[in-house]
């Protein structure tokens, strides 16, 4: 059934793929059961290109993910990873592909560089070792045995793995999961070099921070399905959407005596008034000249644009109320 | 072959830095020898051939079977659960080498530890306890030793399959060996055990591993020490397990 409406609606075949994409995805949809985990999804990633795949858990981020690196199969739709289907690809197509899972932990019994020198024996053209351990800050750790690194540093080590065969396109599945702040720092200043040597990454990750800090791009899946894209600036109309301006009214001033285009705003019980406005700088301009005949101020006065965890949270909302 | 090599040495580093491989590997069939000897080794037993030889000399074979045993099955069904659940081996089938490499290399590690480890118990026997492999019977014992790490490795990996939590794979395979051990003539001589018990013993390879080294060690054997019949049932269990263990392989965890 499903594959016929594909057809009719001309997605999900392999004519519409973008040729030069890294990574080009139409119509793809995996179901397990009775359950669609991706229900039609369609992107491309052009090579350079980095970009974050936000989403609940269980919105189809892993799976998504995993059927691009050709641990899954689909149930339907056209994907070329590298020019590559990745349920058919040939062994040497890994070669060109780095991957950093969700969850796999390191050798224990191995130290940090012989890791690497195990995985740089499985590729063609391995970088080299220290240079590697290097780029992502385990220098001082490589005679140390996995069972000791620290989260941060098996992290890390996580990705000089997925780097050593100095692969064009890197998956990184919420490579920064469980990470205290500063191990997340060291852990952006690494993909930040991976920025520098041209690397294509795709990112999964539940924090907004990250997404905004690291990404070109920003595609968020709900309910598997993509509900937004852009950049971290302009997502799902970031930019133009009105901003919120709060206040509190100094004692002995009423609600009530506020200019009439406050009509629409909300107190709190506190006495907090917040409204929304599209024209920022004159409604505040407004308020401003309505203040200064009447002598008072508001010394907490803010004026805050939507940041993407905003956007995220309203564009996830359905699916963070079922959970 | 060179990739298999590469693998091969990474593996037994790794086996060899880990104290509890180590231990559950060498040092417990060492203990029990150094133990069941101890306690009964001044026993006379009957072989099934009727020859009658020191309790001591029959337990060098069987523990050995409990050597390859352990070198071959135990730690290798406790290091695939544990590479698979924590996701070890799901990262390496990102590489791109083939699942084989992989495989073998591990295989390796199993049936050269389980060579050693005939090696060990036998030369601890003949310097310890007096008890020496018959020289006539030397390509016997090899044979043997040889077929039993095999079978042992493809069972290890048919069992790790069934296995979902790597803290379960060490209870799970001693609790499964434990009962063996009694009824197959590992722990108990063969013909101190009821027949019923011996019958169930038979259909499993633990009772044809020990007895084939028995045999290669009882005086009254004649020939290069082949036990072709319990070969033959170790060589049917090794080819089932491959099957079920190919069938049933994953790279990924089980447990989530």
């Amino acid at each position: 059934m499903s594959t016929i409406t594909e057809i009719e609606a001309g997605i999900g075949t392999a004519e519409s793929l973008d040729p030069r994409a890294a990574i080009s995805v139409r119509g793809l949809r995996k179901t397990y059961g009775s359950f669609e985990a991706v229900s039609g999804v369609d992107f491309d990633i052009q090579p350079g290109e980095i970009v974050a795949f936000l989403g609940p858990n269980g919105a189809g981020k892993t799976t998504t993910v995993e059927i691009l690196e050709g641990y899954r199969e689909r149930t339907a739709g056209a994907v070329r990873v590298l020019g590559e289907d990745p349920a058919t690809a040939p062994l040497l197509w890994r070669d060109r592909i780095g991957v950093v899972l969700q969850d796999s932990e390191i050798e224990p019994d191995l130290t940090a560089r012989e890791c690497v020198e195990l995985y740089a024996g499985y590729h063609l053209h391995p970088r080299p070792v220290m240079e590697t351990l290097e780029l992502v800050g385990l220098t001082a750790k490589a005679g140390t045995r996995g069972s000791q690194l620290s989260g941060g540093q098996r992290r890390r080590l996580d990705v000089a793995l997925a780097l050593i065969g100095d692969p064009e396109l890197v998956f990184l599945d919420e490579p920064t999961t469980g990470f205290d702040p500063s191990a997340r720092r060291q852990a952006w200043d690494v993909i930040d070099g991976l920025r520098a040597l041209g690397k294509t990454i795709f990112l999964t990750t539940h924090y907004m921070d990250e997404a905004e800090r690291l990404a070109d791009r920003i595609m968020v899946i709900a309910r598997g399905a993509i509900v937004a894209e852009g950049s971290p600036a302009t997502l799902a109309g970031r930019d133009t959407r009105p901003a919120t301006v709060s206040f509190h009214l100094p004692e002995g001033v009423p609600v009530g005596a506020l200019p009439d285009f406050l009509a629409e705003a909300l107190t709190d019980d506190d006495g907090l008034i917040r409204f929304r406005t599209p024209e920022p700088l004159r409604d505040v301009g407004r308020l401003s000249r309505w203040a200064d005949e009447r002598g008072v101020d508001f010394p907490d006065l803010e004026v805050k644009r939507p940041n993407l965890e905003d956007i995220y949270l309203e564009l996830t909302v359905e699916d963070s109320a079922d959970r | 072959m060179g990739l298999v090599w590469h693998q091969f040495s990474f593996e037994l580093r790794a086996f060899l830095r880990n104290r509890q491989a180590r231990f559950f590997t060498v040092f417990l069939p060492i203990l029990f020898l150094v133990i069941f000897v101890g306690v009964f080794g001044n026993h006379t037993i009957r072989l099934p051939s009727g020859a009658r030889i020191k309790q001591s000399t029959y337990y060098i074979p069987a523990l050995t079977a409990l050597g390859i045993i352990s070198a071959a099955f135990t730690n290798l069904v406790i290091a695939v659960v544990t590479q698979r659940e924590s996701g070890i081996l799901k990262r390496r089938r990102a590489a791109p080498i083939p699942a084989y490499v992989l495989i073998l290399g591990r295989a390796l590690v199993a049936v050269l530890l389980a060579l050693f480890m005939t090696a060990l118990m036998m030369g601890i026997g003949s310097i310890a306890y007096g008890a020496t492999v018959p020289s006539h019977t030397i390509p016997g014992v090899a044979a043997t030793a040889i077929v039993g790490a095999l079978t042992f490795c493809s069972a290890g990996f048919a069992v790790s399959t069934f296995i979902r939590h790597a803290d379960a794979a060490q209870p799970i395979v001693q609790i499964t060996l434990l009962p063996l051990y009694f009824i197959s003539g590992v722990f108990v001589a063969q013909s101190q055990i009821p027949s019923w018990l011996g019958n169930v013993a038979s259909v499993f390879p633990v009772r044809h591993l020990s007895a084939a080294l028995v045999h290669a060690y009882d005086p009254s054997t004649t020939g290069a020490g082949f036990s072709w019949s319990d070969l033959g049932v170790m060589g049917i269990w090794c080819v089932a397990c491959l099957v079920v263990a190919i069938w049933r392989f994953s790279w990924s965890p089980r447990g989530s």
